[in-house]
């Protein structure tokens, strides 16, 4: 089904912003993008309604200078973006162009880049053979790019079987040069190139199914992995108020997730925290492969100047790059900074349609839309037997700081980890600020996790996090009772108590991330420190006075926090490991 | 069927509000300026031939009948040399008696700096304040503000860390300044001798309050001019940009925008993101750094505005009066720089970020021990110890009058430390205690 027939045109006959009315003179589609000709630019556009001959559009730039009767091109697709090798290591705007091809040091408008290299040659190697039967997203053949293994897939929107006629030898190709030509259902002959176009506001289904997760995706952060643990292919959320880390959580997460590629949406976000991934991730080593940072990196910038109505496009447009390298076989893992910028460009939007608003003056569709989204995340088996996951994180900028605002309870509703940051424990520099017992994971239930935990990391794991967890339970309510009735007003055990809660909050919930050593935890080194902290737990120490406990645990804890500081096993970390049991071996009852 | 608008003169207004005017008129760009009875306007919404104007100076008056002319451009700054030393009204028209700029013609409000041609801020500003120095180094490049009440002394903090401040424009955006506060700035500016590398657009109180939306736009196109064709290291001080923001709902407010929290228009966010997003450090050596005020109702930083604001510029500071020293401090609590760890162990000595979190850690086991004293239990030693060292650090590090270099700062700091407390209790890394805790004499 070709469109042949001649494109829609139109005119402008109103302004509002970056809302536009524009007169048609055929059919439009919901969601058609459409470009407006101000003088030598077209300005990219977006129909996100129809009244009559009347289609309102979104417009991805500013409409400074636009004047009514100016001319539109309808295109009859919806947003698509551009897939095939050479996305990763990109900086890519919301709408897919590449930042680094354009021009000049100011942004200008109307100004669209190749996401591709068009005379790049890719060293291709054919996987499948003449007589293979293959679906959408089958592999036809593979490219390096970064080292990675780029599969070459029977486009996404291909529907029913093919039989491969032939596929190109191993040799160099450009991504315009056909690689193969299948058979369709009807018996004819389809050409095909490394490249495919897809909207973004439609899922990738291009896999057999999508089970439950079931394995552990290590981030190095140990109040993460250890306490609240997230899902290979699983979804989670970060919100909190300004100051108290998301940021620097989320930059540590992209650094040091076991994942085989990552793709940072910046979603609205400050500008000059996307140039610190610009700026370190090209020098940083990925502690897995030993290659740089930036090889495994595809960050789209829509930041917080950049027009409003792109930033909706760029979460869709990350999510599909995403789904793109997942039908790869690949492990990817999904950060957007921030989604309640997302939802504040709906809302700026739905308010100049004059809609009728919801809570907060947000549209009425805001959970179903943010529901929608976090489902294209997941962990899939493909048709051919292999694996590939989309482990997706979520900031979220509450207003004012309140958890009970619509776009915090839309996501906690579709997210299954919650990661809570905490202004207390930010003011007190407790970094990172997440609160271990307010956050929770519905994974650390699953099941399959919990085996998962027993075979591949520790027979008790379950039972120990579960303590672990009381521990800071029993010793957040000493606190509240030390406080109430003062520090002789309790029994010494009761500080000793506390104490213990505070062993664990320094040594496991906290951590440097601005430090080389501590920033990242392996999984070996998180079990054995827990351990370690469980160990001084189950140890019952004699006291005479209150002051004798906080003296002596900070003594404890200073020491532990060497350990933490030094390399896991070096000479350094088993001097203060023998310290530690030194002091430990003072008051210890036998 | 071409029109020559910028020619034409309109003399038949359809609908008259509070602060727009409607007319029917062909050929208008959106956000085109336009003339009506001597005022000027803007273009805010176009709907076929209807064409409604935003008269930045209010309606009061405009009859239907006004003379209203197109200029056929959006707004403008002349921009050039000549702005230095000189202050500006909310339209880049002078205030001060001198002769108009005669320079290039540039769009305020303009696009944005593509990111990937931005350069990672790395440039330590000393501001000689320890609590912002040593507890949150600012950076070229980075917008913060002032989160302070308005009984506050925010407008002289500012003014002192301007003239301390090593840059070679200082370009002051006043927006519902108090004549009294826009004198002083004039006053401490030109007694420092400063005042030919100051430039300033001044919306008075005195003045219409929608006036006060061009203001930050005027003093940051004039910014980009020096940052970006002159290569210079630009400061801006915008104050107060509660009032700003105050304006923008009045605009929305009149054109019968939805409004959403605490009567804010739905897209302040995006609005304050697009003046403090200016802030930039360029590859060549120009920058853009923002320190602005957002004056707070009670303190209260869950308000739209301090919230919105938090969420875009990189930290805060907040100012305190102390009573316990009877001085106003910076308050290490509250206050952040999100880019300080760009320079500090880095631009500054390698224990600065050690010694700040300690001093920050102990100086909140003081603030428990207060609360505990305040309770009626008694204190422990080492709670004694906390509150004495509070006090000192607070006397000597925190209070807005104390000017020392940051290795001034970080000294005093570990004679502090070591004065109240055991090496143990600090929890400094051991090789910094070995190289800096003072020796017993």
């Amino acid at each position: 089904m070709e469109k042949t027939n001649k494109m829609t045109k139109g005119k402008v006959a109103g302004i509002i912003a970056n809302l536009v009315f524009v007169e048609v003179d055929g059919p439009v589609m919901q969601n058609e993008i459409c470009y407006i000709n101000l003088d030598e630019t077209k300005l990219m556009a977006e129909v996100i309604k129809v009244m009559g001959t009347q289609a309102y559009v979104q417009v991805f730039e500013s409409t400074r200078g636009l004047k009514v009767n100016n001319t539109v091109d309808f295109t009859g697709h919806m947003l698509e973006v551009t897939l095939g090798p050479g996305i990763l290591s990109k900086n890519f705007d919301g709408l897919q162009n590449d930042l680094d091809k354009m021009d000049g040091v100011f942004l200008k408008r109307g100004e669209h880049t190749n996401p591709l290299e068009d005379d790049k040659k890719w060293e291709f190697k054919p996987v499948a053979k003449p007589g293979d039967v293959l679906e959408a997203g089958g592999w036809l053949g593979e490219v390096k790019e970064n080292w990675m293994p780029h599969k070459i897939m029977i486009p996404f929107k291909f529907k029913g079987k093919y039989t491969v006629k032939t596929v190109a030898q191993e040799g160099e190709y450009t991504i315009h040069d056909k690689i193969a030509v299948v058979t369709d259902e009807n018996g004819k002959d389809i050409d095909l190139n490394m490249i495919q176009k897809w909207p973004v506001k439609v899922a990738i289904k291009a896999y057999k199914e999508k089970p439950r997760p079931f394995k552990l995706l290590e981030t190095g952060v140990r109040v993460i992995d250890t306490l609240n643990p997230i899902a290979e292919g699983g979804t989670g959320f970060i919100p909190g108020p300004f100051g108290t880390g998301k940021t620097v959580l989320q930059h540590a997460l992209s650094k040091q997730a076991e994942a085989d590629m990552i793709i940072v949406a910046a979603c609205g976000e400050r500008a000059n925290e996307v140039v610190e991934i610009f700026t370190e991730f090209p020098e940083l080593d990925d502690p897995r492969t030993g290659r740089k940072l930036m090889e495994r990196t595809t960050i789209i910038a829509n930041t917080s100047n950049m027009p409003v109505a792109a930033r909706e496009a760029s979460v869709y447009t990350a999510m599909t790059l995403a789904e793109y390298y997942r039908a790869m076989g690949l492990k990817v893992l999904l950060l957007a900074d921030s989604t309640s910028r997302w939802a504040q460009a709906l809302r700026e939007m739905s308010n100049r349609m004059e809609e009728l608003p919801g809570q907060d003056a947000f549209p009425m569709d805001l959970p179903a839309i943010i529901s929608n989204f976090y489902s294209r995340a997941g962990f899939t088996y493909l048709s051919n037997g292999e694996s590939g996951s989309i482990t997706f994180i979520g900031t979220v900028s509450p207003a004012g700081g309140n958890l009970k605002e619509p776009v915090t309870e839309s996501t906690k509703k579709a997210a299954r980890c919650f990661y809570a940051l905490s202004q207390q424990r930010a003011d007190s520099k407790r970094y990172p600020a997440i609160d271990a017992l307010d956050s929770y994971s519905k994974y650390a239930e699953y099941p399959e996790l919990e085996e998962y935990f027993r075979e591949n990391i520790d027979p008790e794991w379950p039972e120990k996090i579960r303590l672990a967890r009381d521990i800071l339970i029993r010793s957040r309510e000493v606190s509240e009772q030390i406080n109430i009735l003062g520090d002789d007003g309790v029994p010494v055990e009761y500080h000793e108590r506390f104490w213990k809660g505070e062993v664990m909050d320094f040594v496991i919930c906290q951590q440097d991330a601005f430090d080389k050593v501590d920033c990242s935890a392996s999984l070996d080194r998180q079990k054995y420190m827990l351990n370690r902290v469980l160990d001084i737990y189950h140890t019952t120490f004699n006291f005479e006075s209150f002051e004798d406990v906080s003296t002596y645990f900070k003594r404890v804890i200073n020491t532990m926090k060497q350990m933490n500081y030094a390399v896991f096993n070096s000479d350094k970390y088993n001097e203060s490991e023998k310290e530690l049991n030194s002091i430990i071996e003072e008051r210890k009852v036998a | 069927m071409e029109t020559k608008a910028f020619q034409k003169i309109y003399t038949k207004i359809t609908q008259i509000t509070k602060a727009t005017c409607s007319l029917k008129a062909t050929g208008i760009g959106y956000e085109e300026m336009a003339i009506v009875n001597g005022r000027l306007a803007q273009v805010v919404k176009i709907i076929g031939d209807d064409v409604t104007l935003q008269i930045f100076s209010g309606t009061e008056g405009i009859p239907t009948n006004a003379e209203v002319v197109f200029l056929g451009r959006p707004p403008v700054l002349k921009v050039g040399d000549e702005l230095s030393g000189r202050f500006f009204n909310a339209y880049g028209d002078p205030i001060d008696g001198g002769p108009s700029i005669e320079g290039e013609e540039r769009q305020i409000g303009g696009p944005s700096v593509n990111p990937v041609r931005r350069k990672q801020p790395s440039e330590f500003i000393p501001t000689g304040i320890a609590g912002i120095d040593l507890n949150n180094a600012l950076v070229t490049g980075q917008k913060i503000p002032f989160f302070a009440d308005p009984d506050q002394p925010f407008n002289q903090v500012m003014s002192m860390v301007a003239l301390r401040a090593d840059a070679d424009k200082i370009i002051l955006g006043g927006m519902g300044l108090t004549n009294d506060d826009y004198l002083y700035y004039k006053n401490v500016f030109d007694n420092a001798g400063a005042l030919d590398r100051i430039i300033s657009f001044v919306n008075t109180t005195e003045d219409p309050p929608v006036e006060r939306i061009l203001v930050p736009d005027m003093a940051l196109t004039a910014a980009e001019y020096f940052a970006v064709d002159k290569k210079q290291k630009v400061l801006v001080l915008l104050t107060d940009m509660t009032l700003y923001a105050d304006a923008l709902s009045i605009v929305s407010n009149r054109m019968d925008q939805i409004p959403s929290k605490d009567s804010m228009p739905g897209s302040l966010y995006s609005d304050l993101a697009k003046i403090y997003e200016k802030a930039v450090q360029f590859p060549d050596g120009g920058s853009i750094t923002i320190i602005a005020v957002t004056t707070l109702s009670g303190g209260d930083i869950t308000h739209a505005i301090p919230d919105n604001t938090g969420y875009i510029t990189e930290g805060q500071l907040f100012l305190r009066k102390d009573t316990d020293i009877g001085k106003v401090v910076v308050d290490p609590f509250r206050s952040l720089s999100r880019l300080k760890q760009l320079v500090i162990g880095k631009k500054t000595r390698a224990d600065h970020p050690q010694v700040m979190n300690a001093a920050i850690r102990l100086y909140a086991d003081a603030a428990n021990a207060k609360t505990k004293q305040e309770n009626g239990f008694d204190l422990t030693d080492y709670d004694e110890r906390a509150l004495k060292f509070a006090k000192d650090y607070s006397d000597k590090l925190l209070a807005i009058d104390v000017n020392v270099e940051v290795d001034q700062m970080l000294s005093t700091s570990w004679n502090l430390f070591s004065e109240h407390f055991e090496p143990a209790e600090v929890g400094i890394k051991q090789e910094f205690v070995d190289q800096f805790w003072p020796k017993e004499s």
